[in-house]
């Protein structure tokens, strides 16, 4: 097989491609989680902004009012997670396991219209200057306005809690509910906040993949991606940066395996096949060995309810 | 007085309706289990169109989507036998020993296996289609089509189903082409479009400008209309999703076989017995070949269609060899039927080695 730089180019364009559900997803999760809630409802939220995005595309024939009407499904169920586990203090894990089992499900209920409806075209940016530069060409060229957004995300974010009031806010709340309630702060209204925006980017991540990446409905097609998202924004610390790293080892893993495959590498499937998996975690437990970084990004009350006596 | 008379009206023909259907109706219950949702736009998806088909035909019919192969499929069968169902579809492989266990409980009801061999009751009969022939035609148009000579191949999980298909699919390409490859990507998924895109990508990346798929989402022929190469519909027509890439498709059609079956248990002429019908018998369908094949190639392939259906044209015909060189078919016989559905292992032309 011949290698050539264009080659080379246009895998790392599919490997990104391929990592903006998780980028999104994960960025969302990581200000939710920093806030002090573990919501294990991003799979649900996915499948919920996936099938919300492709019926109001088919319906209006808008993409943007699909687009930001995904983001918007993702808001309004995860508003239910954040009145239960907020409002009626419920547990974290139980109820975000109850809001994936839920998105499933409805997901599958609202979908059975739009089974079998091909999806339409998304337009990308700048497709034109594909061509003009060899390797950068196709990497930086011709994709969706989700996908530059994606890739914004991490640095975004990650400026967002480092540099920002609002950011601080929000690490206190996840830090120590007790003390930033002491200061003033309404630490249920930032959790709140901080859940909503974490459905609405699990929200546009489910549309990315049911309207720009492979356009259609089919139920369950996020494939357990909420879940690598999750898993994720744990291995890399919480730190934005960490998730776009090991979302693009991810992805680029899975599809090296199959260019690995076709080339006719002998090596087990089944082995290549895990090896997106195992890889992932190895590197991102080694680049986040620094055990007082660790404990500096965790959010300490990650998980626990919060409940103002008065 | 008015309003009277247009409300007897009414009501005198909801009566009228209600006992035509009751008349048409034979008392025969159907039901359907099935391995995923309804909504695959793949495999159950056109089990379920099978199964309205029956529900057209004037029965009534009830389905389980989602079962798993394990224990659950005996409690789901057991209740559905005992909820006063004549006749019980199980259409996934894995469901072959509950099916025969809980038939043995319930001898008046007649269960139908898909894609299994175990009849060892006898209210059990297996019904499987004939994918392979279908998979000869795309073979023959594959071989032709590609200028690249490089086709790539998105299979699922190393099983005979698919194994033949893959020696079926390069058997015919090589007779049309000897110069073509075959290169086999496994995506250990029946449906998960993101994975099989990436798959088909990776492919086209290396240089395959014809991909066939033995996955059931339509995200592959997608990825080939993206990028600008030829694709085959999978178990139903997948041609309104990728309009220049998919030349055609091979349908799962369940519908006639399951009316059939169902009216034989209405008439009492069931009886057990072992289906595997292709395109002659239409369980495989072929989709409309389209109009960017040249014509040559297009009266070529109804007439291997013809040939097929008729019995003149089996898809593995001797001789055939597998990738060692050591002889499986000699020449002028076919496979017999034990052969193929224990098919597991390349034919010569095939790269890479099946996973274990």
């Amino acid at each position: 097989m011949i290698i050539d730089i264009n080659f080379i180019g246009l895998i790392i364009a599919s490997i990104m491609a391929s990592s903006v559900p998780l980028i999104l997803a994960s960025c969302g999760e990581l200000i939710t989680e920093r806030s002090g809630v573990l919501n294990l409802g991003v799979e649900g939220m996915m499948i919920i902004g996936a099938i919300s995005g492709f019926a109001l595309m088919t319906v209006t024939g808008s993409l943007i009012i699909a687009v930001f009407g995904a983001m918007l499904a993702g808001v309004l169920i995860s508003t239910i997670f954040a009145f239960l586990t907020q409002t009626l203090i419920t547990n974290h894990v139980a109820t975000g396991l109850a809001l994936t089992i839920f998105g499933i499900g409805i997901s599958a209920m609202i979908g059975k219209n739009f089974v079998g409806i091909p999806g339409k075209e998304f337009p990308v940016l700048f497709e034109g200057l594909k061509d003009t530069i060899p390797l950068l060409g196709p990497i930086l060229f011709g994709h969706s306005i989700v996908f530059y957004f994606a890739f914004a995300l991490p640095f975004i974010t990650s400026y967002f809690l480092k540099k920002t009031k609002i950011g601080l806010i929000v690490r206190a709340v996840g830090d120590s509910p007790e003390s930033a309630s002491n200061q003033g702060i309404n630490v249920r209204l930032v959790r709140y906040a901080c859940i909503l925006y974490g459905g609405s980017m699990s929200g546009l991540a489910g549309a990315y993949l049911s309207m720009i990446y492979t356009p259609q409905w089919i139920e369950n097609m996020t494939g357990g991606r909420g879940w690598i998202a999750l898993a994720l924004v744990v291995f890399s610390t919480w730190n934005p940066i960490k998730i776009l790293i090991g979302a693009m080892i991810f992805g680029g893993l899975t599809i090296i395996q199959f260019h690995m495959q076709a080339v006719g590498v002998r090596i087990p499937v089944q082995f290549l096949t895990a090896l997106p998996y195992i890889v992932t975690i190895i590197v991102l437990v080694v680049i986040s060995r620094d055990s007082r970084k660790i404990r500096l990004s965790t959010p300490s009350s990650l998980g626990k309810s919060f409940h103002k006596d008065n | 007085m008015h309003k009277f008379f247009i409300r007897s009206f009414v009501s005198s023909l909801v009566l009228l309706f209600t006992f035509t259907v009751a008349a048409i109706a034979k008392d025969v219950k159907a039901a359907f289990v099935y391995i995923g949702p309804t909504g695959d736009h793949g495999w159950t998806y056109q089990h379920d169109v099978g199964r309205k088909a029956v529900e057209a035909a004037g029965f009534k019919t009830t389905y389980v989507e989602g079962v798993p192969e394990s224990a659950d499929a005996e409690r789901v069968l057991r209740q559905l036998a005992n909820s006063g169902h004549d006749v019980i579809f199980t259409t996934s492989f894995g469901y072959m020993n509950p099916t025969n266990k809980v038939a043995k409980e319930f001898p008046n009801v007649k269960f139908e296996h898909a894609t299994g061999y175990k009849r060892e009751h006898p209210n059990v009969s297996t019904y499987a289609a004939r994918f392979y022939e279908g998979r000869t035609i795309l073979g023959t148009i594959a071989g032709t089509m590609t200028k690249s000579n490089v086709i790539g191949y998105v299979a699922s999980f190393p099983i005979p189903e698919v194994i033949r298909g893959i020696n079926s699919f390069t058997l015919a390409a090589q007779k049309v082409n000897p110069n073509i490859k075959t290169k086999i990507v496994w995506a250990f998924t029946w449906y998960d479009p993101g994975k099989e895109a990436e798959a088909a990508k990776a492919l086209i990346d290396q240089g395959a400008d014809v991909i066939a798929q033995h996955t059931d989402s339509t995200a592959i022929v997608q990825m080939a209309e993206k990028a600008g190469v030829y694709a085959f519909g999978q178990a139903s027509d997948m041609d309104k999703f990728a309009p220049k890439a998919v030349l055609t498709s091979v349908e799962n059609n369940w519908g006639p076989y399951y009316v059939d079956r169902v009216k034989a248990v209405a008439n009492g002429t069931w009886n057990q017995k072992d289906t595997w019908h292709g395109i002659g018998d239409g369980m495989v369908v072929i989709s409309d070949l389209d109009s960017q094949m040249p014509a040559d190639l297009r009266s070529k392939v109804k007439k291997l269609q013809a040939d097929l259906a008729s019995g003149k044209v089996h898809s593995f015909t001797g001789p055939i060899y597998d990738q060692k060189g050591n002889l499986m078919v000699a020449e002028g016989k076919t496979a017999d039927d034990g052969m193929l559905a224990g098919m597991m292992t390349y034919v010569k032309g095939v790269e890479g080695d099946i996973p274990k």
